[in-house]
């Protein structure tokens, strides 16, 4: 079984929910990326999501294309990511989806990038610059090889669109909280708590929700209506201006959900 | 991927609505100053003793270059479509210009993302816009030109997408914006071919044109298309391919996927893209029209470059010989025909598209010859 499915499977059985850290690889460079997903997972993360820096990441707010920019000079591509992985699945089974775009993934080949990432341990993949429409061959890999595929539902989606998103997804749904990029405020929740109990609706799935939380009351918030929750842009931040800091942050996150 | 299916099915219903097409018809030919003339460069074709050099006069439409055909009929759509305001990108800010006054045309509230650098060197855009009620938000993150503003643009209208329509400057993006732009610029085209044969009975053999994104040699090239007919399109060779301070992505790059569409794309072995340069902003970009990259595969079209002293030189040649400044994006295409003209008999026909005017280039090209001019 996929370890982020057994990680929802067990969230279930004891009613918790999942907290879904981002972290961006190689910022500030492949070593400490290393020691904070060991740190993510002793603060209690069920999931981590590894950033694999592009050099155009139009989904990503300034917070985290800075921290692209920075893991990009620090020499981190897709196929530094993996080995990285292999590395990793020696110390931690701690479920790992990547979080890239589509050129790297079409530059690596398709293919031959699902077979590696599979080997290498990888669990999930986000790609939101590709939409499922143009994922069929992507996805059809990643079911092979026993990857989950996550896209992502906005709250512009119609029924029809989180049908399609819904039906191409794996491991959970990525509920976007807002229009717009990572990092950015949050809209007001009664916004999309309708839209978002009709996602609930139409599938059995978990959904995550991300984008806009910034703090542990967002994250408590957010939590009350979803199965897990996603915090990227603020704990880069923390991460690159108050590194000290993260520990205690990151742990009152996990309190939080 | 939603507001891309709306913009999809608003599209094919203005393509078919009388009232938006002609509406479009009018503004054309009282507002841009269409048909733009077709202009026989006698001493330009004297100068360099080869074929016969027609300029597609774009740089006498309203705003000074052929952005304003598409910007013109992308504000009227946005309009119809209810959207409150427009976005775009631009980098030599031609498109910007045109968007802005579009937007002030039809009455939109209207934001330009403009890198860093292309505000610094093209400064005079950059207050043009503001005069014409745009605010123009500065790209300062990745490189920092074309690229990055199309990136912050896309970000805005993901942001924004209810109220705001993204007037994306060039056959480029995700489906519908190639077709789309590709149509509101093919008038270029449809007059040039009506003009050379009412001028010379018949078709031309060469039609040049710079490609950056493409939409001004897609405007020209589309109605040719199923004519037998030399096509060129020149690309910014910068400082030469071999250093990697280009803008050459037929000649220097590969095959990628960026920006929602899968094209040429000047990229690294992992997938990131490279910085490009070029002496002109609007040619300065990394990837280039998806149709573009389809007639090179096609072998419909030829692809070359023109490197920086090569287009400064055919700048100078223009304005000296013909009394007119073309903008440095459309100078790659007379230092193209300045190759391929004497090279081709008297009785043979080129047309070039002096894609806009080299008015906003003045002082950009002051600075590097090192006059100072305030």
């Amino acid at each position: 079984m996929n370890r982020i499915d057994r990680a929802f499977k067990r969230l279930r059985a004891s009613g918790g929910k999942a907290f879904i850290p981002y972290i961006m690889a190689g910022d500030p460079n492949i070593e400490t990326t290393m020691e904070r997903v060991l740190m993510l997972e002793e603060c209690g993360a069920d999931i981590i999501e590894l950033g694999v820096p592009f050099s155009d990441p139009v989904a990503d707010g300034p917070t985290i294309q800075r921290a692209a920019e920075r893991a990009i000079k620090a020499g981190v591509s897709l196929k530094r990511m993996l080995s990285f992985m292999t590395e990793l699945r020696k110390r931690s089974q701690v479920p790992i989806i990547f979080m890239t775009y589509y050129n790297p993934v079409f530059k690596y080949g398709e293919e031959n990038f699902i077979e590696d990432a599979a080997a290498a341990g990888v669990d999930g993949m986000i790609i939101p610059d590709l939409p499922p429409e143009e994922a069929g061959g992507l996805i059809k890999e990643c079911h092979a090889k026993g990857i989950n595929t996550i896209f992502l539902v906005a709250p512009t989606s119609t029924a029809e669109r989180m049908k399609v998103i819904a039906f191409a997804s794996r491991g959970f749904i990525y509920y976007v909280s807002m229009t717009g990029i990572t990092g950015s405020k949050l809209s007001p929740e009664e916004q999309f708590r309708g839209h978002l109990g009709r996602l609930k609706e139409l599938t059995g799935r978990p959904v995550a929700i991300g984008f806009g939380i910034s703090n542990p009351d967002d994250a408590r918030n957010m939590a009350a209506f979803a199965d897990g929750v996603i915090v990227g842009s603020a704990i880069v931040r923390k991460f690159h201006e108050d590194p000290g800091g993260a520990r205690e942050f990151i742990k009152k996150l996990r309190e939080a959900i | 991927m939603p507001a891309l299916l709306e913009l999809e099915a608003e599209y094919a219903k203005a393509k078919k609505d009388r009232s938006f097409l002609d509406e479009l018809e009018l503004l054309q030919k009282t507002y841009i100053g269409r048909p733009t003339a077709l202009y026989f460069a006698k001493r330009l074709t004297e100068y360099l003793g080869g074929a016969k050099i027609y300029l597609k006069r774009e740089d006498l439409a309203h705003t000074g270059a052929h952005k304003i055909n598409n910007a013109i009929g992308q504000a009227l759509l946005a309009k119809k479509m209810g959207k409150k305001r427009v976005i775009a990108e631009t980098g030599a800010g031609q498109h910007g210009v045109a968007t802005a006054t579009g937007a002030a045309l039809v009455g939109l509230e209207c934001e330009i993302y403009m890198g860093s650098i292309d505000i610094k060197r093209q400064a005079l855009n950059v207050f043009r816009m503001k005069l014409l009620g745009a605010k123009v938000n500065e790209v300062s993150i990745g490189s920092q030109t074309l690229k990055d503003a199309i990136n912050e643009s896309m970000r805005d209208w993901t942001t924004n997408v209810r109220t705001t329509h993204y007037v994306l400057g060039t056959v480029f993006g995700p489906h519908p914006f190639p077709s789309m732009v590709r149509d509101f610029q093919a008038v270029i085209g449809k007059e040039a071919k009506r003009q050379i044969l009412k001028a010379e009975g018949r078709l031309p053999d060469c039609l040049i044109a710079c490609v950056g994104g493409g939409s001004n040699a897609m405007g020209l090239f589309n109605e040719f298309l199923a004519d037998n007919i030399r096509m060129i399109g020149v690309e910014a060779g910068g400082r030469g391919i071999e250093g990697g301070q280009h803008a050459a992505r037929f000649a220097g790059g590969s095959i990628g996927v960026l920006q929602g569409c899968k094209t040429y794309l000047l990229q690294d072995e992992d997938g990131n893209v490279l910085e490009t340069h070029s002496v002109s902003a609007g040619l300065d970009y990394a990837s280039v029209g998806p149709q573009h990259a389809f007639f090179k595969d096609a072998g419909r079209v030829e692809y070359t470059y023109a490197v920086d002293d090569e287009a400064m030189a055919a700048f100078e040649l223009l304005s000296r010989t013909e009394g007119i400044i073309p903008a440095l994006e459309s100078a790659h295409a007379i230092a193209e025909a300045a190759k391929v003209a004497p090279k081709m008999s008297g009785d043979k026909i080129i047309i070039v598209n002096l894609s806009g005017r080299g008015d906003k280039d003045v002082q950009q090209v002051a600075k590097i010859k090192g006059i100072e001019i305030c």
